[in-house]
């Protein structure tokens, strides 16, 4: 019985990371960067959808956009600034932009709100209670989050899988030079990915919050090294991949948690990744690639 | 033709002339009371980070990889150092020197069993799996409580890292990773940054050389982490965490991966910063992160790019100036 709740609430915490996870493996499959700032944008999210709910006193479902729209703009800005500018450079300042980018994050967030944690009144955004099921009864929370990433994962898999732009952007994944000269807009695409992976990030923000409704500078971090973890787990590049390993971080989590090793979690997730990346060094379903002299 | 150069024994003369007067000075000066406890103690820490910037300067810089573990092998050092220095079991000046030198061996070797698997993998999944490996060793430490002290810390270490001891250890620590890079075994590691599948075609054993740059990382790392414990006495789990690496790494990005001179500048720079600007320090990292990235976005290779300072180099190039100018008086 016990075990079972545990497990939604597995698929729970696994829906958010699965979320964030397919902004990381956007980005990467795209332009090869990890993109380490991913989970900061997560982070302002979260005080996005605080301010407008406490200060502004906004209708949920606008807050709920305004997270969305607020994360999505910062992503895209973000990129055109700092990541475009790049595109032809060594692939290791990139990541070390990324780096700089999430620390600069944090400390502005902690600059302006302190590092004391704020807490979020996620029950105006989401239903209060639960469902009952013969037995056992879901929290609405835990519901709409995994109904939501699910619907999420679809809608990405159809754009990326059936849509013109989704075509694009598997071109410029395949092979940047070719796919400008077929005449593909290689910097609207990249910017595209960011802004959906970052709208993304948007709903696992408010997913988020709704599990755990405290929000501080460095909340992002911490998600964002899991999420990251689970993008690695299942393949970075690879969206199903995402999907499969943010469920797998999740669960394992949860479980370590209810096996009464709960000061190792963080240990055991990455050793699992050490492991898998030991045994198929590009994650559960990645590709493989040779390489050419 | 008039090309001056030092003769060899001589450039090692000179050198070791001016460290031994750079110890005595310094010896001087934190000795003499001019300046406070405050600078006093920042010298100390300028030292373990020029120790931990140099030491990571060589698996990122000069080897190319991205390790993003290196606060892992400073914890391993400092807790090994600080239970071998709590134990007291020799006379206090063979103790700092074994503590030392077990610090860094035992980071040395977590650095090998670390890197046999880790170095199979490269660039991005080697920067994950060694970010990996540095918060096991944390939460390791965190969890053996009877050992570590858990998150409680480990109390009552002594304080060991006086300014000759810590900057010993820094000379040391240059010294080595300068004639490892300049010889046989310092191209092979170059040879990998530039181009790993022709290296390995030229013969060059790859994964031998790249655990071993990793190892000799993780050692001086090993050693400047017992020097940090030795500095405040106290240890914590949470000092060592993902961020700790960053630190570390953006020093040794900002001076100019594969530059000595670089790490060395950065580090006694960023690590004084905070005692220069108390006014800015709520901006303080802020600041740093907006330097690292106007750095990469203007200047990618760091401030000194891959520049190293010789002294020799410098005086030959002055005395060759001196006489030539002396020629072309001649002429006229």
């Amino acid at each position: 019985m016990l075990l079972v709740s545990q497990l939604i609430n597995g698929l729970q915490l696994g829906s958010i990371y699965a979320l964030v996870a397919l902004g990381y493996t956007m980005v990467y499959g795209i332009i090869k960067l990890l993109n380490f700032a991913h989970g900061d944008i997560i982070m302002v999210g979260g005080y996005i959808a605080l301010f407008s709910l406490t200060a502004g006193h906004f209708h949920p479902a606008v807050a709920a956009l305004l997270t969305v729209g607020g994360c999505t703009l910062l992503a895209v800005i973000l990129e055109k600034l700092t990541y475009a500018p790049l595109r032809f450079a060594p692939r290791l300042s990139l990541l070390i932009t990324a780096i700089g980018i999430s620390i600069l994050l944090q400390n502005v967030a902690q600059f302006f709100f302190g590092a004391a944690p704020r807490s979020l009144p996620y029950r105006e955004l989401f239903p209060v209670g639960s469902v009952t099921i013969g037995e056992f009864s879901i929290a609405y929370t835990s519901l709409v989050t995994i109904i939501l990433s699910v619907v999420s994962m679809v809608a990405l898999t159809i754009l990326v899988q059936r849509t013109k732009l989704g075509k694009a952007m598997r071109a410029v994944s395949e092979d940047t030079e070719a796919a400008q000269l077929m005449g593909v807009n290689v910097n609207n695409v990249i910017t595209f990915t960011f802004a959906v992976g970052a709208a993304l990030a948007g709903i696992g923000a408010l997913l988020y919050g709704a599990r755990f409704p405290l929000v501080t500078p460095t909340i992002g971090a911490m998600l964002g090294l899991k999420a990251f973890i689970a993008a690695v787990l299942g393949g970075i590049g690879s969206i199903p991949g995402a999907m499969v390993g943010g469920y797998a971080v999740g669960l394992l989590e949860v479980l370590t948690v209810f096996a009464g090793l709960s000061r190792w979690t963080d240990g055991l997730v990455f050793l699992v990744l050490i492991i898998v990346l030991l045994v198929r060094p590009t994650g559960l379903m990645g590709r493989k690639f040779m390489e050419k002299v | 033709m008039n090309e001056f150069k030092i003769s060899m024994p001589a450039r090692y003369i000179i050198n070791s002339i001016l460290l031994a007067a750079f110890i005595v000075a310094g010896l001087l000066i934190t000795q003499s009371g001019l300046l406070g406890r405050a600078q006093n103690a920042n010298i100390i820490s300028v030292g373990i980070f020029i120790i931990l910037a140099v030491s990571l300067n060589l698996p990122t810089g000069y080897l190319g990889q991205l390790p993003l573990g290196h606060a892992g092998f400073m914890a391993i050092g400092a807790y090994a150092g600080a239970i071998f220095w709590r134990a007291d079991l020799l006379p206090q000046n063979a103790s700092i020197v074994a503590g030392l030198l077990v610090a860094g061996l035992a980071a040395a070797f977590v650095g090998v069993l670390i890197g046999i698997p880790a170095l199979r993998l490269k660039g991005d999944y080697l920067a994950i799996i060694t970010l990996g490996f540095g918060e096991i060793i944390r939460v390791i430490i965190n969890n053996f409580d009877s050992i570590t002290g858990g998150a409680r810390g480990l109390h009552g270490i002594p304080r060991y890292s006086s300014f000759v001891i810590v900057y010993l250890c820094v000379i040391i620590c240059c010294v080595a990773i300068h004639m490892l890079m300049k010889s046989r075994h310092g191209r092979a590691i170059l040879s990998i940054r530039e181009n790993e599948i022709a290296a390995e075609s030229c013969g060059i054993n790859t994964t031998y050389y790249k655990v071993m740059a990793f190892a000799f990382s993780a050692f001086f790392a090993g050693v400047a982490g017992a020097l940090f414990a030795g500095n405040i006495g106290i240890l914590v789990p949470g000092e060592f965490d993902f961020m700790t690496s960053i630190n570390i790494l953006m020093i040794v990005v900002l001076g100019g991966m594969g530059s000595m001179a670089g790490a060395v500048f950065a580090a006694s720079i960023l690590t004084s910063l905070p005692l220069f600007m108390v006014a800015l320090n709520e901006y303080r990292m802020i600041i740093y992160a907006l330097m690292l990235i106007i750095v990469m976005l203007f200047k990618p290779s760091g401030l000194l790019g891959t520049y190293d300072f010789s002294l020799s180099r410098l005086l030959e190039k002055l005395i060759r100036r001196l006489a030539g100018k002396k020629g072309g008086a001649d002429n006229a």
